[in-house]
């Protein structure tokens, strides 16, 4: 019995999102939220790369050995983190210049792994594309509300386009800083679970 | 954060691949495991050793490979491959050559080496290796500093986790949450150092 696309979707938005719930996946985007821009092309990357190994990964189950799987998933992923690389290269080349090493890093996002390990392995092929494709929006919008925060409050910038009233006033130096971004996805935590969602479990 | 200028003295390196730049605090790598595992101290020791450890051998490897095969066959777009690879394969044997030699250390590291591989510090230290084209001994002594900042973060989360689980916390604050701040305020913490060095 698979779940419905739409149980899926609700899943991967909410009940499961892969940041607040699963706390998956953090390592490789938290770096580049100082910045809207750079943060929606790195979630868009992994929304690709998790919904193509997805795919390609619930394809290929019946022929990859139990035993070697973890690292034909690796290769798997690998392969699609190259592609992004290389369009980003391609056609953004300023972007790719600032993103540097955390391009790369998406191979060891922890949640691309954990999809294909916990979905693709036991679904069909485009219920599996629907999952990675939703759980790396989930992903993304957490990621995006974050560096929203933090640019309009570092930089007073949106976009990298000025804000009024917030352009103008005393920028906070620590949203530009790498401590701000544990301080928000905390706070987000925080407010998410112990308003929203209640865990049954421990 | 990213200013390493790549011809700087590898010891000025290593300290600053401890303290001011630490691979965890201000670039967020090594995140996943480094949350799951704070909560035991004997356990975050053995991590943070076993980090290390495979840090500077796949670094050091990685620039070979890097350096003797990649870059003389102009296949560099391989790169991400080649190294997960690298980076499976000498976890794995280590991991077989510490059960032959020594029992006792595998039974203290032995649990953690397979969580390594997916563990993003490793592939981050080589991805930022290749970009800042560190010499070999750069990158010898990036990685060290950077697994022993890795460490001393974790084992640091580990005794403060310690001190904070006998306080009651709110619903949603408790576990994860908590982890975050903690955090936070040890990277903010470690943002005083910057000024020691000049360069990073």
């Amino acid at each position: 019995m698979h779940d419905s696309p739409l149980t899926v979707l609700k899943n991967n938005l909410w009940y499961q999102n892969p940041i607040f719930i699963q706390i998956l996946g953090i390592c490789s985007t938290l770096a580049v939220t100082n910045n809207v821009k750079n943060t929606l092309i790195m979630t868009v990357g992994v929304m690709f790369v998790t919904g193509l190994s997805n795919l390609t990964v619930s394809l290929l189950k019946e022929l990859i050995p139990f035993k070697v799987r973890m690292i034909v998933q690796t290769l798997i992923i690998a392969t699609y983190v190259i592609i992004v690389d290389m369009i980003l290269k391609a056609y953004f080349p300023a972007a790719s210049k600032v993103l540097g090493p955390y391009v790369g890093l998406i191979i060891t996002n922890c949640i691309i792994m954990g999809r294909a390990e916990a979905f693709a392995l036991s679904n069909p092929v485009i219920l599996s594309l629907w999952d990675g494709l939703t759980s790396g929006f989930g992903y993304m919008i957490v990621l995006v509300v974050i560096a929203i925060v933090r640019e309009l409050f570092g930089f007073g910038t949106f976009l990298d386009l000025p804000v009024p009233g917030f352009y103008q006033m005393e920028k906070w130096t620590i949203m530009a800083m790498p401590a701000s971004a544990f301080f928000l996805l905390g706070a987000m935590i925080w407010i998410i679970r112990g308003k929203f969602i209640r865990e049954d479990k421990s | 954060m990213e200013a390493i200028a790549p011809n700087i003295n590898p010891w000025v390196l290593l300290f600053a691949s401890i303290f001011t730049s630490n691979i965890l605090l201000s670039n967020f790598l090594g995140m996943c495991s480094f949350i799951a595992i704070s909560k035991d101290q004997k356990s975050s020791m053995g991590l943070g050793m076993a980090v290390t450890v495979v840090l500077v051998i796949t670094v050091a490897l990685s620039w070979l490979v890097r350096n003797y095969i990649l870059a003389p066959f102009n296949i560099e777009y391989l790169g991400y491959i080649v190294y997960i690879g690298l980076i499976a394969a000498v976890v794995q044997m280590l991991e077989m050559l510490i059960d032959r030699l020594s029992p006792s250390l595998y039974m203290a590291l032995g649990i953690f080496l397979p969580l390594i591989t997916v563990n993003c510090a490793i592939l981050g230290a080589v991805l930022f290796m290749v970009l800042r084209s560190y010499s070999l001994l750069q990158s010898i002594t990036f990685a060290l500093g950077s697994g022993l900042g890795w460490w001393l973060a974790i084992v640091l989360l580990a005794a403060m986790q310690k001190r904070i689980s006998k306080v009651r916390l709110g619903p949603g604050l408790a576990g994860p949450a908590i982890t975050l701040f903690l955090i936070g305020f040890m990277a903010l913490a470690f943002t005083g150092f910057t000024a020691m060095i000049p360069v990073a």
